[in-house]
């Protein structure tokens, strides 16, 4: 096993003096509490199989899931080109009928949602950075994190094989409203559906057992010194979204079991008496809305389960550019905790017009609109970062500043669709696909692309290109842009969503030109990622080394001895924490920044303050 | 430099493009310009923090750029900052949600004299019922559907004689008169939407749900289903007319009843039991 760290379980019981080398000054200043727990023990693989597929080392865990997960979020941007071909230049694809276009609708969104950016988020990002901006030598348990990632797999190619099935794929729509998802009538009623199902079920498990272990590596195993409020806010949102992730699950995975014995054994927990082609079926007493209640309390939480690491990650990226501490710390992170929590009261937001007693409207507009007030906090304490900073107008700092701008435009007709009245006209509508993808499609997206330049010498030692790191920004935020912004007049039109083709309707007919403007746009847009994929490929093979600490940054994730890290992190001693990551610019420093484990004897003369 | 400038040109754009865009609402033939009005105001105020928080941002990326020989501010936190913001955000809320909520008690209690239409919706299309002379219509049941008794009235229900039935997908309205509209569905979720008069709600098998509008502007509008119910969906639309009083009476007593219906079908029967005498 490990015996490369076996000598150091004795050194960690030692006081801190001894490492972080001792100052000049008072020597208590320096004081951080000795460890309590030996070292991990961990497991190294010594075969290929063992150190790049079947891997117990988080970071090469993180780069498998935002492999896997890209890899299924090409598919879904291909389906989503197919639509934007039918509904920009309907019958331009001869093979398109109605069945397909709603497969690929249900497929692209439910592959955008759970398996591209929740995977990503959490299983990617999570995976790479908790240990090491904790300080750990890896995940709490590591072979239940690799089991988890092959769960994981085990889903994708569960979802991925419905395509090949009888019937094809299920085209219910990603929201999977019974009754129709199971009846015929639905493209994919059959094995579609119940392989959608089996793949859900298959994801939470193995999803599961990597949130077990995101939670408790945050909660146990952060190196000394390294308390809660000195955490980054990008572990905090991973941390929180988490926790959701815990609680909300379980709400799809009962969902989707119920659905499977209603579709398998006819039982009838979301069916009631149905009347199909003259014929009473086999079903009755059952609840549709039930369902409902199910996804959404899982639906809802998950926006925020993309979201909060999305506001974590760029919370660290614009301080690291702006050469700034993040504004308000500590508000931050009880915002990130109470947008968090408030994200349970207000699934039925999405159930307005459901059928649902409307007397819910009240309380569920009025817990959703409380939400904003944080959200908008956060905003400002972006913006608020900015002001007076010292901005690098790198290429990360360019996603940054695209997603401030996607995530307030879509934070903002959040707010005309939270507001129960004003959502009667716009619901199912364009006005929502142009609304959620703003907010949780385009904008988390700005987050990753900025995570990937910005962490990506840290991966792999060297910088990704600058130039066509600038290209693949600016075709994306513009083109984007150009087509979520004016989609939200279609939905004042009135144009539903979900329609295989709509022109024939009088008012609808200025839709067209529009609609063809978009399609083409979502073209551009799906071809310049390929920018990215390019980039990396070439840095890969020529990209400038990057070296330690290429950003000047603060966490703990930079200040490992080896680029890129190694297995266990941190070589022979963990490292001990004396601060929050967010020193930058402190006055009378000599450089503008002061990492984690810069002990305070050694910046005694600064304005630093006590964190 | 250019990058502040780019942003700049984003947000301009978006500010005309709300100003000139030939997209916007139908025009409203309803009650619930109330709706519009909170939509209008909620563009006035969110609009206003957009375009606040973006041009703040960019003059930030003017000002602010990287310098080799500047240091930035270091100041953690400004408690009495935070503390305004929170609160105005707190006020710009609710005065957001203080009229969507006044519209949204409108939306649920129905006014008395709103007549009553019973929606039925399946895969794919509707057909619709009124209250007879009785002012009320008859109860149903999904499992009394048949050639016979196309809505499923109970047939022993006194109030369900007189129904009106509408076996088509086009429904008559009478101008400036308010209606209830009761929405069934056999099989699966549909909505019975008019973009013009705005209000929507979803049909859901096995519950009757509602909701009321008042049209008030006579013409010929397109009913769509907004819930999507399977492979029909985009073309599972009806038509509502919308006609003044005298227009709309004279349309009224056109259509047949329940009792009407079940007559016919016994005089069907006698006239086939006679041909069946004859030969």
């Amino acid at each position: 096993m490990s015996e490369d760290y076996n000598d150091n379980k004795t050194i960690q019981a030692q006081s801190s003096e001894a490492i972080s080398g001792g100052g000049s000054v008072s020597p208590d200043l320096d004081y951080v509490r000795p460890a309590e727990i030996p070292d991990q023990d961990l497991y190294h693989g010594h075969s290929f199989l063992t150190k790049w597929v079947f891997c117990q080392d988080a970071k090469v865990i993180g780069v498998q899931y935002f492999l896997l997960a890209t890899f299924t979020g090409i598919i879904g941007l291909i389906l989503s080109w197919l639509m934007r071909l039918q509904l920009g230049f309907p019958g331009a694809a001869g093979f398109m009928t109605a069945e397909h276009y709603y497969q690929f609708v249900t497929m692209h969104g439910m592959i955008m949602v759970v398996y591209f950016l929740t995977a990503l988020f959490l299983g990617g990002f999570g995976n790479f950075l908790i240990p090491l901006m904790v300080g750990a030598r890896d995940m709490v348990f590591p072979y239940l994190n690799m089991v988890s990632f092959w769960s994981f797999f085990v889903a994708v190619a569960v979802l991925l094989a419905s395509f090949f099935v009888p019937g094809g794929p299920t085209g219910a729509g990603w929201t999977l409203y019974p009754p129709q998802t199971i009846l015929e009538g639905t493209p994919g009623s059959g094995w579609g559906i119940l392989l959608m199902c089996i793949s859900l079920i298959l994801f939470v498990a193995g999803f599961t057992m990597g949130g077990l272990n995101y939670l408790i590596t945050v909660l146990q195993a952060r190196t000394r010194g390294m308390t809660l409020m000195r955490m980054p806010l990008t572990v905090w949102g991973i941390f929180t979204a988490t926790v959701l992730a815990m609680l909300a699950f379980p709400a799809l995975l009962v969902g989707a079991l119920m659905m499977t014995l209603d579709k398998v054994l006819q039982t009838s927990f979301f069916m009631p008496t149905i009347l199909k082609a003259g014929e009473v079926l086999e079903y009755g007493g059952g609840s549709p809305i039930l369902f409902q209640h199910l996804f959404w309390f899982f639906g809802h939480p998950e926006v925020y389960i993309v979201a909060l690491p999305a506001f974590g990650i760029v919370s660290d990226l614009i301080s690291v550019h702006a050469r700034k501490n993040i504004f308000g710390y500590r508000m931050m992170v009880w915002a990130i905790v109470g947008i968090g929590a408030l994200s349970f009261f207000v699934w039925a937001h999405h159930m307005y017009v459901s059928g649902m007693n409307p007397w819910f409207g009240f309380f569920f507009a009025t817990t959703t609109l409380i939400i904003a007030v944080p959200t908008a906090m956060k905003v400002y304490n972006w913006i608020l970062t900015l002001w007076r900073g010292n901005i690098r107008m790198n290429v990360v700092m360019l996603w940054c500043l695209g997603f401030i701008i996607t995530f307030v435009n879509g934070g903002i007709t959040g707010i005309f669709l939270g507001n129960v009245s004003v959502d009667v006209p716009l619901s199912d509508t364009y006005f929502v696909i142009a609304h959620f993808h703003m907010v949780m499609g385009i904008a988390p997206l700005m987050v990753i692309m900025g995570a990937v330049y910005h962490w990506f010498p840290l991966v792999s030692g060297r910088f990704l290109d600058e130039k066509l790191g600038k290209w693949h920004f600016w075709l994306t935020f513009l083109g984007a842009y150009s087509i979520y912004f004016p989609m939200h007049y279609l939905g004042f039109i009135g144009v539903p969503r979900r329609y295989f083709e709509m022109y024939d309707s009088p008012y609808m007919t200025s839709a067209v030109g529009m609609n063809e403007f978009i399609s083409t746009a979502a073209f551009i847009v799906g071809a310049a990622q390929f920018i990215l994929i390019y980039n990396i490929i070439k840095t890969l093979k020529t990209g400038k080394p990057a070296g330690h600490n290429p950003w000047k940054a603060n966490s703990l994730e930079w200040l490992t001895p080896k680029v890129p890290p190694e297995h266990g992190n941190w070589g022979e001693r963990l490292p001990v924490v004396h601060r929050w990551p967010y020193d930058f610019s402190v006055p009378g420093a000599k450089e503008d920044f002061i990492p984690q484990t810069t002990p305070p004897s050694e910046v005694a003369h600064t304005e630093a303050e006590k964190t | 430099m250019h990058v502040g400038i780019i942003l700049f040109l984003v947000i301009l754009g978006s500010v005309l493009f709300h100003i000139f865009t030939p997209w916007y609402w139908t025009d409203i033939a309803s009650n619930w310009g109330g709706m519009d009005d909170t939509i209008t105001l909620t563009f006035w105020v969110g609009g206003g923090v957009f375009v606040a928080v973006c041009l703040f941002m960019i003059y930030c990326v003017f000002k602010f750029s990287y310098k080799e020989n500047r240091r930035s501010e270091y100041k953690p936190e400004d408690k009495r900052l935070e503390k305004i913001l929170t609160w105005a955000t707190t006020l710009g809320v609710v005065a957001l949600l203080a009229p969507g909520l006044m519209i949204w008690n409108q939306y649920v209690n129905v006014p008395k004299n709103a007549r009553e239409v019973d929606v039925m919706a399946w895969q794919w299309g509707w057909q619709y019922r009124l209250p007879g002379e009785d002012g009320k219509l008859g109860t149903t049941k999904i499992t009394n559907i048949n050639d016979e008794n196309p809505f499923g009235i109970n047939p022993e229900d006194p109030f369900g004689k007189d129904d009106v039935m509408i076996q088509s997908d086009v429904l008559n309205l009478e101008n400036n008169q308010p209606v209830k509209i009761l929405l069934r569905s056999v099989d699966v979720l549909h909505n019975w939407y008019v973009p013009q008069f705005r209000a929507k709600m979803d049909a859901v098998p096995g519950i009757v749900t509602y909701y009321w509008f008042e049209p008030n502007k006579a013409g010929e509008y397109e009913v769509l289903c907004v819930e999507y119910c399977g492979v029909g969906h985009y073309a599972m639309r009806g038509t509502v007319i919308v006609q003044d009083n005298q227009e709309y009476e004279n349309w009224l007593k056109e259509q047949e009843t329940f009792s009407d219906l079940i007559a016919n079908q016994e005089n069907n029967i006698e006239i086939n039991k006679k041909k069946l005498a004859k030969k």
